[in-house]
């Protein structure tokens, strides 16, 4: 059946491959977009993933100062953020919280001889590699001692090391950083190049790579809370005594009852609303929202090319059917049922729409394969978004296949024998 | 001549509802058919010819009466019955041919087989008997574009003979044909009914009539004559 069913479809060879590109167009495209739109999405939630869903963010935010007394404030130093005190009260009364990690972060300069680069300072706790998930690749990382001593140490990311110390080993070495050397203990790598969460005012992400790790004790002994910054004709000091706090929470459960809490927590000792909270769970729910929303709209463009398809399909059919008026009835009167004709009818347009449909797949297998290699771009080939645009494109065969098909059947075979 | 008849036609009737008006193609007929038999149906245009034709195909129902196809009632069966009757009792023989063009000559000879679900690998060599006897062995592969009317109306033939129907139904199988070719269809015709195929024929010329044992004319939607060719008669008698 369905060898014959090709062979009527090679007597026009170029008719029925015109007929199947309108399926495989509407399959390649179901597939290649959704692969695209995937990988887009996974990359994001990869980045919130790596902020971890057992955590809570808070940062300290520069409040959106009056301009009336910005002028009056200038020379002030802009007191503002998170304090010790503040992770103080987390600690004691938010529930299901496990860790509390502060942290300080003062842009600075890092200089080895005559080498100098910009660089963050990161003043933090010990377990700050297992709440981030930073891989120490040579040395070792911060420890208690260290904080309690304030020692002068610190830990480099691997590719700041690379750049300070192009020809020695790091490890020993002294830096300076502000006014103070800092012996180096060890090298880490971190999970991103960048940070990629979301900041207000920000375009790109945070470089993470040139990182300096400090004990926490060290930098308040260093450098107090206040850090002033000068400029050509300009001075800036600013009072913070932690930029950032990371909660770790037992559970994601534990996450969600937290943050109305904290909210409510920070709310009442903070006039102004100089802090935020990055609470990656949600940002991962409205990253899948999102994408549930992007699928959606790619899955009815596809959904209307595949329609096209199949219209184009019943369109060629019905044409087929009015040709091959002839053939109808010569089977007809040599014994062909109504259900033979309708069968014979449905093979033929199944055969076009799954055949263009297999085509498509090949496609829309290839064009994202083909994306990824030369873009930067990364993609995902989902089993279900070719499931899905292969079965459509069955059930289009069917669904527009069956009107030519039924209307070929119920042709009176005397007049479809008359038929010239 | 009664007993086992292949067709037994009793008082049929055959009413065209137009809407407006009510055409009666067929008034009333009666005819009995006998196996082995060549008859051949003549008559002007509007006689009911076609009519009758298309009734003893089995293509269309009578308004009254009845038709008994070898044995079977088939006046009033329904529509997927009367497709397995055609295909198994009847083979057409049409005035154009009327091969399916995709096809191969055995692919053609073997349809009515392939409606019965029978395979072309198991009926193979029935196929290409067929092809041998109307003398087209070696054009098996062919396709009808690439054949002659002539070699075309015989691959209609070996078709009509593949399910060994009760009778073969020829609508001016030689319409189409110059004299030559044509006399050539009627020698085939000749040589099968002289092996027992009952042949029923409708045609307008009287010289391929002549062919026939029996000859019947209908006028208005009845049979006006039905007679004994009598050139003929001495065959019909073996």
């Amino acid at each position: 059946m369905i060898h014959l069913g090709i062979k009527s479809l090679m007597l026009h060879k170029l008719r029925s491959f015109l007929t199947m590109l309108g399926i495989i167009f509407g399959v390649c495209s179901v597939i290649a977009m959704l692969a695209i739109g995937e990988g887009a999405s996974h990359e994001a939630q990869e980045a919130i993933k790596k902020l971890g869903p057992n955590n809570v963010i808070v940062r300290s935010i520069k409040p959106a100062g009056d301009p009336s007394s910005g002028g009056a404030r200038r020379s002030f130093v802009a007191d503002y953020g998170i304090t010790r005190l503040d992770a103080e009260r987390i600690k004691a009364s938010i529930p299901g919280l496990s860790r509390l990690l502060p942290m300080r972060l003062i842009r600075d300069e890092v200089r080895f001889g005559t080498i100098k680069f910009p660089c963050q300072v990161v003043a933090t706790l010990p377990y700050y590699t297992d709440i981030t998930g930073t891989r120490i690749v040579h040395g070792r990382f911060l420890t208690p001692t260290d904080d309690f001593y304030r020692q002068n140490v610190c830990v480099l990311t691997a590719a700041l090391a690379s750049s300070l110390f192009p020809y020695q080993n790091p490890l020993d070495e002294h830096v300076k950083v502000g006014d103070g050397y800092y012996k180096v203990v060890g090298l880490v790598e971190e999970r991103g190049t960048e940070d990629k969460r979301p900041q207000s005012g920000m375009t790109s992400g945070q470089p993470l790579d040139s990182n300096i790790y400090i004990p926490l004790g060290t930098a308040a002994s260093r450098w107090g809370d206040t850090t002033v910054k000068r400029g050509a004709g300009s001075f800036e000091a600013e009072k913070v005594e932690l930029h950032q706090v990371t909660l770790q929470f037992k559970d994601t459960d534990a996450v969600e009852a937290a943050v109305a809490p904290l909210n409510s927590l920070l709310s009442r000792f903070h006039k102004d609303k100089d802090y935020e909270f990055i609470v990656p769970i949600e940002l991962l729910r409205q990253a899948e929202r999102t994408k549930r929303i992007f699928n959606f709209v790619l899955g009815s463009i596809a959904a209307i090319s595949l329609l096209v398809g199949g219209i184009g399909i019943m369109n060629i059919m019905l044409a087929t059917v009015t040709e091959r008026t002839r053939e109808i009835g010569i089977r007809r009167a040599l014994g062909a049922k109504k259900k033979d004709i309708v069968t014979q009818f449905l093979v033929e347009t199944l055969v076009l729409s799954i055949g263009g449909g297999l085509i498509g797949v090949a496609f829309g297998v290839g064009v994202p394969f083909l994306v990824e290699r030369f873009s930067d771009m990364k993609t995902i080939v989902t089993f279900w978004s070719v499931a899905i645009a292969f079965g459509i494109s069955a059930a289009v065969g069917i669904v527009f296949g069956l009107y030519p098909a039924r209307r070929a059947a119920n042709l009176d075979p005397i007049d479809a024998l008359r038929h010239t | 001549m009664s007993g086992k008849a292949i067709v037994r036609i009793k008082g049929i009737t055959k009413i065209y509802d137009l809407g407006e008006v009510k055409v009666k193609a067929l008034a009333g007929v009666d005819l009995e058919i006998q196996p082995g038999s060549y008859v051949a149906i003549m008559g002007a245009s509007g006689s009911g010819k076609s009519t009758m034709l298309n009734i003893l195909g089995c293509l269309d129902r009578p308004t009254q009466g009845q038709y008994f196809l070898g044995g079977l009632d088939v006046a009033h069966m329904p529509d997927d019955e009367l497709s397995n009757a055609r295909g198994k009792q009847i083979g057409f023989v049409f005035q154009s041919y009327n091969l399916i063009e995709q096809l191969t000559v055995i692919e053609n000879i073997h349809i009515p087989l392939f409606y019965q679900g029978k395979s072309l690998e198991d009926h193979y060599d029935h196929c290409l008997k067929l092809a041998h006897l109307v003398g087209l062995g070696d054009r098996i592969e062919h396709r009808p574009k690439q054949l002659s009317g002539g070699q075309q109306q015989r691959v209609a033939i070996a078709r009509s003979l593949a399910n060994e129907p009760l009778m073969i139904l020829a609508d001016e199988p030689t319409g189409n044909l110059d004299s030559h070719t044509g006399q050539e269809i009627l020698d085939l015709f000749d040589r099968l009914n002289a092996k027992g195929t009952t042949i029923i024929m409708v045609t307008h010329g009287e010289e391929t009539a002549s062919r026939a044992q029996r000859v019947i004319r209908m006028h208005d939607g009845k049979i006006a004559s039905d007679t004994i060719n009598p050139g003929r008669s001495s065959i019909a008698a073996n």
